[in-house]
């Protein structure tokens, strides 16, 4: 099939290097993947363009990119899956990372952030002469986890990290979770203690876009929800965010829908009653407009709000 | 057409308007709606952080009071449909699961046998209701009006749950639906991002440069208006747009409608009808470009 690739090249080398989009024309084969036709361009067309890449077979992670518009790994991704014969397919470089040359990206600020959520093994006992026994029951829940290949696919189509390079992102997060979540690991608490601090694990959107987009089925965001549940269970020290899920829940038992005023106050307290203050100017905007909604005694529950509350109890119960 | 319709809390809530412009839109498409009044919270995605089973359990009742009456659930919020949805998947995938899950139904009298749909309006419109009758509903193309979609992570991702294999349009629903209504697509990367409302008590700064940069986005791409069929994106883009461009020290004023408003708008009716006198940024100047409304 005859196919165009256009590429976003930036070398920066040149005399004034700025990012710049190069088509290159080509026929591929219908078995082809992206990645087959980047080295095709580099052997037949072009053999300036750089690119990472080693195994071709979606296990080593170095050939991660944009592919119109969303991160893959350019060897797991089939041109026929993308592109009708004659139409263009985008190549660009990851996303909140740093470019070197055209579709290399520096993994160091990724792999800093990896090491921050200190990816070992913290056994209470001493080392055992051997391998480290867990029963495969306690273990089988951390394989998805255990899948990652570290790509950054991930990290590039973050939204929290396209405004805020602070984030721990969703690769280190995901990590993390595969020790709290590992029985052989004596300092769940503290590893939870640290990602509840700003910039951890409660500044996820829950946008979704990396279970979207990761190649090995890890569901970074699953693993962040996993990880809000630990620390609500754990009951590590309360932010905006573990207090939010937390009245968020009793107000649905309560009420069986939301009380959005409610919400607010309570999930700021007292101690945060600065940040309350902040959202006044929008408050005050809807009253003016006539769209505030109900709160407190005036918020009726829903009809059945007995049922709800069983349901509640039962879950509880049976879990 | 007959539908179990599951308002949600913030069109009951933080957005009647949108509430008021389904309400004002759906008799005239041959759409028939019974208000799920007992139906409790999808959990937003929120409730399941502290317990996803709890959050199935609730919706599992939802559908099954909906498969009760045999009809098809209508969303009108981004946020429930793709929690719904996800919840929906889990429970027909997993026999087991969903046994288990009946098993806390049934002193409620309830069982869910799995067939209950569940559909956005958005999908509705196109999938249901259909170009052609829309079409004969317009009286009024905008003609001239540059709208910018933006959809809700929750109608987009995961396209697994989202039913995009057997209907890949619903990716591109909404840009269809805008030149449906004589307006222009302006097409911006932001469109399937994050708005920044679920961290917007969590991390204000970072919530509100999400809506400064796909605002700004939308704007410098050269839209008129932004539409939206997810009510949270709505409270973030609309009711924290100023405060957003105070932020990043600049103006903004990019109004941002539900899609039903845009929708009747097309169909003729008055902006007040639909509410849109509740939106805080206000859409008159841009509809009077078009002598609209």
């Amino acid at each position: 099939m005859q196919t165009t690739l256009r590429v976003r090249r930036y070398n920066p080398e040149d005399p004034e290097p700025k990012p710049f989009f190069e088509d290159y024309q080509l026929e591929l084969d219908s078995s082809d993947s992206v990645l087959d036709g980047l080295i095709k361009v580099r052997e037949t067309l072009d053999d300036s363009l750089t690119l990472r890449c080693s195994c071709r077979g979606a296990i080593c992670g170095s050939c991660g990119m944009r592919i119109n518009g969303h991160a893959a790994l350019a060897c797991k991704t089939k041109v026929v899956s993308i592109a009708a014969s004659g139409e263009t397919i985008e190549v660009e470089p990851m996303n909140n990372m740093p470019v070197i040359k055209d579709l290399v990206t520096d993994m160091a600020p990724f792999w800093e952030k990896i090491r921050q959520i200190q990816p070992w093994m913290r056994p209470a006992e001493p080392a055992p002469i051997a391998e480290y026994l867990a029963p495969p029951e306690s273990m089988n829940h951390l394989a998805g986890v255990m899948s990652c290949i570290m790509c950054g696919v991930c990290v590039s189509d973050c939204t929290v990290l396209e405004v805020d390079n602070k984030f721990v992102g969703p690769a280190a997060l995901a990590k993390a979770y595969r020790f709290v979540a590992d029985p052989r690991d004596s300092t769940t608490t503290t590893r939870l203690e640290a990602l509840n601090e700003p910039n951890g694990m409660w500044d996820c959107t829950r946008c979704m876009e990396c279970i979207q987009v990761c190649p090995k089925g890890v569901g970074p965001m699953d693993r962040i929800m996993a990880l809000r549940a630990k620390g609500l269970e754990e009951k590590v020290p309360s932010t905006c965010g573990s207090r939010h899920a937390e009245v968020f829940t009793d107000i649905i038992k309560h009420k069986g829908i939301l009380d959005e005023p409610m919400l607010a106050i309570r999930t700021f307290g007292l101690k945060h009653v600065g940040r309350l203050l902040g959202m006044a100017p929008m408050v005050m905007q809807s009253v003016f407009k006539g769209k505030v909604p109900l709160s407190g005694p005036l918020h009726r529950p829903i009809a059945s709000i007995q049922h709800i509350q069983r349901l509640f109890r039962r879950v509880r119960t049976k879990s | 057409m007959k539908y179990a319709f599951f308002p949600g809390c913030v069109s009951k809530g933080a957005c009647p308007e949108l509430y008021q412009s389904v309400m004002q839109v759906y008799p005239q498409l041959g759409i028939d709606l019974e208000e799920m009044a007992t139906a409790s919270c999808t959990g937003a995605g929120v409730l399941q952080e502290k317990d996803e089973k709890l959050g199935d359990v609730l919706n599992a009742r939802t559908f099954a009071l909906a498969e009760q009456r045999g009809l098809p659930i209508m969303t009108i919020c981004s946020t429930c449909q793709g929690v719904m949805s996800q919840a929906n998947h889990r429970l027909t995938t997993q026999p087991a699961y969903l046994q288990e899950v009946n098993g806390m139904l049934q002193e409620e009298g309830l069982s869910y046998r799995g067939n209950t749909t569940i559909k956005h309006f958005l999908w509705i419109l196109l999938e249901d209701v259909g170009e052609d009758v829309l079409r004969q509903r317009i009286t009024k193309p905008l003609t001239g009006l540059r709208a910018a979609p933006f959809y809700g992570c929750y109608i987009q991702r995961p396209t697994e749950a989202l039913g995009f294999e057997e209907h890949p349009d619903r990716g591109k629903s909404l840009e269809r639906i805008i030149e449906i209504l004589g307006a222009e697509v302006v097409d911006f990367p932001g469109k399937t991002r994050c708005c920044g409302f679920p961290i917007l008590t969590i991390n204000k700064i970072n919530s509100l440069s999400m809506v400064a940069t796909h605002t700004q986005d939308a704007k410098s791409h050269g839209a008129d208006i932004m539409v939206t069929p997810c009510p949270l994106c709505h409270l973030n883009l609309d009711g924290m747009q100023s405060q957003a461009a105070n932020q990043h020290n600049t103006s903004i004023n990019l109004p941002i409608l539900h899609l039903p408003q845009l929708l009747g708008l097309a169909m003729g009716m008055e902006q007040k009808v639909l509410g849109l006198n509740r939106n805080l940024i206000s859409a008159t100047k841009a509809l009077q470009k078009i002598g609209v409304g």
